[in-house]
């Protein structure tokens, strides 16, 4: 009985689902309107009609080269996520197939880092960046968004190959696979989904981080985010540019997190659901 | 063929010792059951047959060659596990070929080997199926059929019926029992269900706490039991075991009578009671009779049209010739 919802209850649902997606979208809806406003229109209040002008994108493409910081954004997300892999899909494997007595804590110390407000270790970052001549380099980037997401990209992975029953390889190990046709036959493609949305979500993240970005770059590698932030000017408030340079950073993530929905939600709610 | 020989086989995790050592012999053809509740070992005794676990001492021997240290793979057996184990990427095709992809057998081969072992396991129409979308009893087929393929020295089977509903595991139980018919293998099965035991097992290991308590034909273990412990596991319902003067009367520390040799009566009997439970079966009705002075319980089973009620007072005769005696230390006297 309580599994059968009535229509009523049904409708109920559905409505209040899309008044919430719609508060949360909402923000990204204003930016895009007004991105297609004039600047007179844009501060002029609150109006969901824009006179659908291309102009403050044709201000933003002259004034700041777009395609720069999108390259830097293209290289940094993937880059970090790229050598993120590298280094979580080994450290994963190892803590969820021969787990010793060590390895919960092990986990849940690289979780605690994430607890950590980024800014505590500004100075001593923004120190070693300077003194390593690291500062405003894509390389130096990368590896900072490399570390940062690390945690997480070990505990999505680690989940993962959790889930991946024992008795399974042991079935492999049985019907006559050696190491390597076990994980090239049997582990790899069971894995393969896990790695697949751990990497989208990792790439999502990567390219939304602001704070890093912001600190350690100035011109030559500074992607999207700090792109946008340069438009916030305290020369003026520029809301029709700043919004079109807001839609020009997050439509390729946005395009990107659509076409992957069904790897994503998997992706976030991992462990959850079997 | 498929021999197989333990030698003081030992098996420690850590400081204990789940396996002291342990002997058995296995002939090429037999249908083995290990069988012990929960915790016994047999599991474990299982996966040192297939080389899962090391042994911490001791020998496996395979048709008389040592493979206490060859890798599961080399040893020639097929193991079918609780959970399936079927892998979940793959078709059912593709399933049952892995083993054979492994040991490189030519395409043709490995097609008539699946075409037949589908047909013997009814697999034929999900052979382009994926496990996710099979039922229980099917899935349990497929890790069947991929043990079979193999053509394997012996079956290793880890309580393979555990997870089909009652009905489904009557009809696998079967199924297994006629594959052993036809194909004169070797097979090693474990159970924690005694009754799989007695209907399968050309010979069954009792286990408890990684001995053995004895090794036996079904009929051998019901109608011998060596001691208590194999007494009270072996027959459904448990084998009523009493003590003190009743006992003493025979002279023995536990006198043993299974429930089918009592007979039961309203009017004439040696033992008086009073009915408590009864259980009807249709073809057998199951009294729990209760005051008897003897134990707690006394279990009886007489016909299935017997009109006996909560209640009434009753009379138990045993079977003279079906009582087992035993001693103090519990093991059984002559």
């Amino acid at each position: 009985m309580a599994r059968v919802a009535s229509t009523r209850a049904k409708v109920g649902y559905t409505v209040a689902a899309w008044i919430v997606a719609l508060v949360i979208f909402f923000p990204i809806l204003y930016t895009i309107i007004t991105s297609l406003k004039t600047e007179q229109e844009a501060i002029a209040g609150f109006n969901l009609i824009p006179s659908f002008t291309l102009s403050s994108f044709e201000a933003v493409q002259s004034q700041n080269n777009y395609w720069r910081p999108f390259t830097n954004s293209v290289i940094l997300a993937v880059g970090s996520t790229l050598l993120a892999l590298v280094v979580a899909i080994p450290a994963a494997w190892a803590m969820a197939f021969s787990p010793t007595k060590n390895t919960r804590g092990i986990l849940m110390w690289m979780l605690s880092t994430k607890m950590m407000p980024a800014v505590a270790v500004l100075v001593p970052i923004y120190l070693i960046f300077l003194r390593t001549g690291l500062m405003d380099t894509r390389i130096g980037l990368t590896v900072m968004l490399m570390l940062i997401n690390l945690p997480i990209v070990v505990w999505m992975l680690y989940t993962y190959f959790r889930e991946i029953p024992g008795e399974i390889l042991e079935a492999a190990r049985m019907d006559g696979a050696s190491l390597r046709d076990e994980i090239l036959y049997v582990l790899t493609p069971m894995a393969v989904p896990g790695i697949a949305s751990t990497m989208l979500l990792n790439v999502i993240l990567a390219w939304n981080e602001a704070f890093w970005t912001i600190q350690l770059t100035t011109t030559n590698a500074a992607p999207l985010s700090a792109f946008i932030a340069s438009f916030s000017s305290p020369q003026g408030l520029f809301w029709a540019k700043l919004s079109a340079a807001s839609v020009m950073a997050i439509a390729p993530i946005l395009i990107m997190g659509w076409f992957s929905q069904k790897q994503l939600v998997r992706g976030l709610t991992f462990g959850a659901v079997k | 063929m498929g021999r197989i020989t333990l030698e003081a086989v030992t098996k420690r995790f850590g400081d204990v010792e789940v396996i002291p050592p342990l002997n058995l012999d296995i002939e090429d053809g037999e249908f083995v059951v290990f069988v012990g509740p929960s915790g016994c070992g047999k599991s474990t005794l299982l996966r040192l047959i297939a080389g899962l676990e090391d042994t911490s001492g001791g020998r496996i021997l395979i048709d008389g060659r040592d493979a206490t240290d060859t890798p599961p793979a080399k040893r020639g057996l097929a193991m079918v596990f609780q959970s399936y184990a079927l892998y979940p990427h793959m078709s059912v095709r593709k399933n049952i070929a892995f083993p054979m992809r492994m040991a490189g057998v030519p395409q043709d081969e490995q097609d008539r080997r699946i075409a037949s072992a589908a047909k013997a396991l009814n697999l034929t129409d999900y052979l382009d199926r994926k496990p996710g979308q099979l039922s229980g009893g099917q899935r349990q087929r497929v890790a069947i059929g991929r043990a079979i393929v193999r053509e394997p020295s012996a079956f290793l089977f880890d309580e393979p019926l555990s997870n089909l509903d009652a009905a489904l595991r009557v009809g696998m139980r079967l199924e297994i029992s006629e594959l052993h018919n036809r194909l004169r293998t070797t097979m090693i099965y474990v159970t924690h269900d005694q009754v799989e035991a007695m209907t399968m097992a050309d010979k069954i290991v009792v286990l408890r706490a990684g001995n053995i308590e004895q090794v036996g034909s079904p009929m051998e273990l019901y109608r011998a039991p060596r001691n208590l412990f194999v007494a009270g596991f072996i027959g459904s319902p448990r084998m009523n075991l009493i003590t003190g003067p009743e006992a003493g009367r025979h002279g023995a520390a536990t006198i043993g009578i299974r429930p089918e040799h009592i007979r039961v009566s309203a009017t004439e009997g040696a033992w008086q009671g009073r009915v408590g439970v009864s259980e009807h079966l249709g073809s057998d009705t199951f009294f729990y009779v209760e005051d008897t002075g003897l134990a707690d319980t006394i279990t009886v089973r007489a016909g299935g049209e017997i009109d006996l009620h909560h209640g009434d007072t009753v009379w138990l005769t045993p079977d003279m010739g079906h009582l087992h005696r035993f001693d103090v230390q519990g093991s059984r006297m002559a």
